[in-house]
């Protein structure tokens, strides 16, 4: 064991302050994640939605974050700088209560996975719409705990044998076989 | 395969509460491209010049750009076109905000809406699903309070809501249609009323196309960017502090006073602090970078949003001070009037009170201050009580009807329209040309992409010049010939105002906002759309290709088309004519050879008609034909449009969509420099 191993944490800080509504965000996004890329711009489809009441001075972009089973019984309000949110404003869950973060036709739940591809991109695309820099983008390094440098291990481990096996019989049959043997 | 539009309009007759999803013809969308043009040619084929504004037959249109909801920033816009009981003519109106984006995500180009409710009703579009619902628990409501109200009920914050107020459920001429942080005016609210719809509500989450979606996303993300940097794009009455160019040149009270000397520094400063006080941020429309609105929330008001003008209206007619302003517009915007119409009406009663025409039978228990008096008058004219009734139908109207020497105050309105209140000294050609022949009745519709004043140091303007990739080649030559403070040639003259106009026809057809194109050109030259990068965005949001002569040609031919309409319906040279005082000095005889040149340079007849030539041309033979039936025109006139080419002199037909650059520019410094 040498030292211990690191991660990258993506960020996308968010200021309030100067978000104009525009949601170009979410068409970026809807952009971005449509198959073949580029080729849809619907808000509906977007991981980022800007959550706006404007009679309160509230434009928040959220990131949707995990599928949630159940609502929550939270109905916290905060108070920041003198303005009240509601909880659910501030919230990047897909959850049954509300119609967000869900596909339109399929109803399955959309997580942001902050633009991952190859090669990475500079930004995820919601930043690099954002010319406001309501939103802006940072990563930063961490250490990992002991349970997850083991897991980065065994990790690799299996990547190596992987490769071995492909190196061996070709992808498409090592695939074929996992997925039969996967299917039992 | 439809591109960029869904290729449905939704027809709604209220009298009987049917909904139809219809099919349109690609065929229109080639010809018009969309908006205030494929609208136009609805009312023509179907409202007989006969209808009244109030006839069930009359239509109430809500259109979408074509750009609307694609990927292409500024693209917002929601049409609203209809025939106006104020002027009995095609009346076109505009808002931003989220509405057309929503509306073709549900499915939809247009609503198009025919009829009259028995009661009070509202429309609720969620994609495949529309239905009537009634209103009647909506009844008085304000227009933001009724978007609320229809979002609670429905259960669906993300519902996009246009609503009428008071103002529109009374049936005010200057009522108007209020969505999010923008509204409709100009006739439209009225009619609105009439047919007793008091709101569309829309949720949109269905997928459209585009041509080419990879190219065009590409393009639009470096270009949502640039009009992000560019200070000659947005609204700069929203953000520069100074604006002494409205308040010292425009006229106070009923259109009536020139303040020259009244910015000054103390006053200035006051204001700031008085509007960062109460100003939470700035803010914008659908996919666009800009901060031309501002959420105020005065003292004891709800929180709302304020754009544009009416930022200087309303204080201007009472000649009171901005938070003035910010206080009543948290009314006047909930009760959906009109800011340039409603203050004038009511600036108008007050100078009829004082001179006596009006008196304290008409105006009981009227206060002495000039901002209690607005109060006063806007919750009358709101519910039509007493006075109220009769100013709700617009000044010009008001004037007749009140007589006894009222008639002579009523010294703004054209074509019984409130013009922008402005009283200068010597006529100005292109602009005499804009406000008699312009369809549009307000002039910020028509002006906007040749800048009002010449640079006045030529190696500055030889600068501006070289750098004017918006402006074909013959208005640069234009621009360098002019000297301060003389007119331009007639020939000049008329190109501005066919430049002008033309390109509000093609913002109104795609959904652009003119702050980002047709408008701002006038204030630096470097709007984010012109007739020459556009094309390369029609490519390849609708598939359609056309260069910069192409595109013309399309705004020409909504020109044409809404002139057609505006003639059989009754509109005559004579009409054509400025606010009886809006310049001092004039030159009738020249003003008249203008008009006969415009008119032969829009290939129309001296009637200010359009000719057979010209709509044979345009693909408008049919439109030819009705006007020969109606012996508004003979069909021999042997007079056609002139037609010049944007590719003059050598221009090659690349497709650079980039504009002009700048770190600064500010409306201040531009207006001391070169007024």
């Amino acid at each position: 064991m040498g030292k211990p191993a690191k991660k990258i944490i993506k960020e996308i800080k968010v200021d309030l302050g100067k978000c104009n509504g525009c949601r170009a965000c979410e068409k970026a996004c809807a952009a971005f994640h449509a198959i073949p890329r580029y080729s849809n711009f619907n808000p509906a489809r977007s991981r980022i939605k800007v959550v706006i009441d404007e009679r309160n001075d509230q434009w928040v972009p959220v990131r949707a974050g995990g599928y949630t089973q159940a609502e929550c019984n939270g109905r916290n309000h905060y108070v920041i700088d003198g303005k009240e949110y509601s909880e659910c404003a501030l919230c990047p869950a897909s959850c049954p209560s509300r119609a967000w973060f869900k596909e339109p036709d399929s109803g399955l739940p959309l997580k942001c996975d902050m633009c991952e591809d190859v090669p990475p991109l500079s930004e995820p695309m919601c930043v690099q719409m954002c010319g406001r820099d309501c939103l802006t983008y940072s990563e930063r390094e961490v250490e990992l705990t002991g349970a997850e440098t083991q897991e980065a291990e065994n990790h690799m481990e299996l990547k190596k044998a992987y490769e071995a096996l492909v190196k061996k019989h070709g992808q498409k049959k090592v695939v074929d076989t996992f997925s039969r043997l996967s299917m039992r | 395969m439809r591109y960029a539009e869904t290729g449905f309009n939704l027809e709604v007759d209220l009298t009987v509460g049917n909904i139809e999803r219809v099919e349109t013809d690609p065929e229109l969308t080639r010809l018009h491209l969309g908006g205030n043009g494929s609208a136009a040619r609805i009312i023509w084929d179907r409202v007989s010049p006969e209808a009244d504004a109030f006839s069930p037959d009359n239509l109430l249109i809500f259109s979408t750009g074509l750009f609307d909801g694609t990927p292409i920033p500024a693209a917002n816009r929601t049409m609203v076109d209809t025939i106006s009981p104020q002027t009995n003519m095609f009346s076109n109106s505009i808002f931003g905000g989220y509405f057309g984006p929503e509306l073709k995500h549900a499915g939809y180009d247009k609503i198009v809406i025919g009829g009259k409710a028995e009661d009070l009703v509202y429309l609720w579009i969620h994609n495949d699903k529309v239905e009537l619902r009634d209103a009647s628990h909506l009844k008085g409501m304000g227009a933001q309070e009724t978007a609320h109200a229809i979002k609670d009920e429905l259960n669906d914050r993300d519902i996009q809501v246009a609503a009428i107020g008071l103002a529109g459920e009374n049936r005010l001429y200057m009522a108007s249609i209020e969505h999010y942080n923008a509204a409709a005016a100009r006739g439209v609210g009225v009619v609105m009323g009439d047919k007793r719809l008091k709101a569309i509500a829309v949720r949109g989450t269905r997928d459209f196309q585009v041509a080419e979606p990879e190219e065009l996303f590409k393009l639009c993300l470096q270009h949502y960017q640039d009009i992000h940097e560019s200070p000659f794009n947005g609204d700069l009455m929203a953000i520069e502090w100074n604006d002494a160019w409205h308040h010292n040149n425009f006229a106070w009270g009923n259109a009536r006073t020139r303040r020259k000397d009244f910015w000054h520094q103390e006053q200035e400063d006051r204001w700031k602090e008085y509007t960062l006080k109460i100003r939470d941020r700035l803010q914008g429309c659908y996919n666009c970078p800009k901060n031309c609105h501002l959420v105020v929330k005065p003292p004891g008001r709800q929180r709302y949003m304020l754009k544009c003008f009416g930022k200087g209206t309303w204080h201007m007619a009472a000649f009171e001070e901005l938070p003035f302003t910010f206080d009543i517009m948290a009314l006047s915007q909930e009760y959906g009037v009109d800011s340039y119409a409603a203050p004038q009406a009511i600036a108008f009663a007050i100078e009829l009170y004082e001179a006596g025409i009006l008196t304290d039978e008409d105006l009981p228990d009227f206060p002495e201050k000039s901002a209690d008096r607005f109060y006063y008058l806007l919750e009358k004219l709101v519910r039509r009580e007493g006075i109220g009734d009769v100013l709700a139908d617009g000044v010009y109207r008001a004037a007749r009807q009140i007589g006894n020497g009222a008639e002579a105050y009523d010294h703004n309105t054209m074509k019984k329209f409130e013009q922008i209140p402005l009283k200068l000294g010597k006529v100005n050609y292109p602009y005499y040309l804009m406000y008699c022949t312009s369809d549009k009745m307000a002039i910020n519709q028509t002006e906007g992409s040749y800048p009002q004043d010449p640079i006045k140091e030529i190696p500055e303007r030889q600068a501006f010049v070289d750098g004017w990739m918006s402006a074909p080649e013959r208005f640069k030559k234009f621009f360098m010939e002019w000297e301060p403070r003389t007119h331009p040639s007639f020939e000049a003259a008329i190109n501005i105002a066919d430049w002008n106009e033309t390109m509000h026809y093609v913002d109104d057809a795609l959904g652009l906002c003119a702050f980002c194109s047709s408008f701002r050109g006038q204030f630096g030259g470097g709007s984010a759309y012109n007739i020459y990068n556009i094309p390369t965005f029609i490519k390849l949001a609708a598939g359609i290709e056309m260069d910069a002569d192409d595109l013309w040609q399309v705004a020409r031919r909504n020109r044409n088309l809404v002139r057609a309409i505006n003639m059989s319906r009754g509109l005559k040279r004579a009409d054509e004519k400025p606010p009886e005082d809006h310049w001092k000095k004039r030159e009738p005889e020249n003003e008249q050879k203008l008009l006969d040149g415009y008119y032969n340079f829009k290939g129309w007849t001296n009637k200010g008609v359009p000719t057979k030539l010209t709509l044979d041309k345009l693909g408008l033979d049919d439109v030819a034909d009705e006007l020969i039936k109606r012996g508004l025109i003979k069909g021999d006139e042997g007079i056609c449009y002139k037609d010049q080419s944007c590719y003059s002199e050598g221009r090659p037909k690349d497709a650079d969509v980039s504009f002009r650059k700048a770190e600064k520019f500010t409306l201040t410094e531009y207006n001391i420099k070169n007024k």
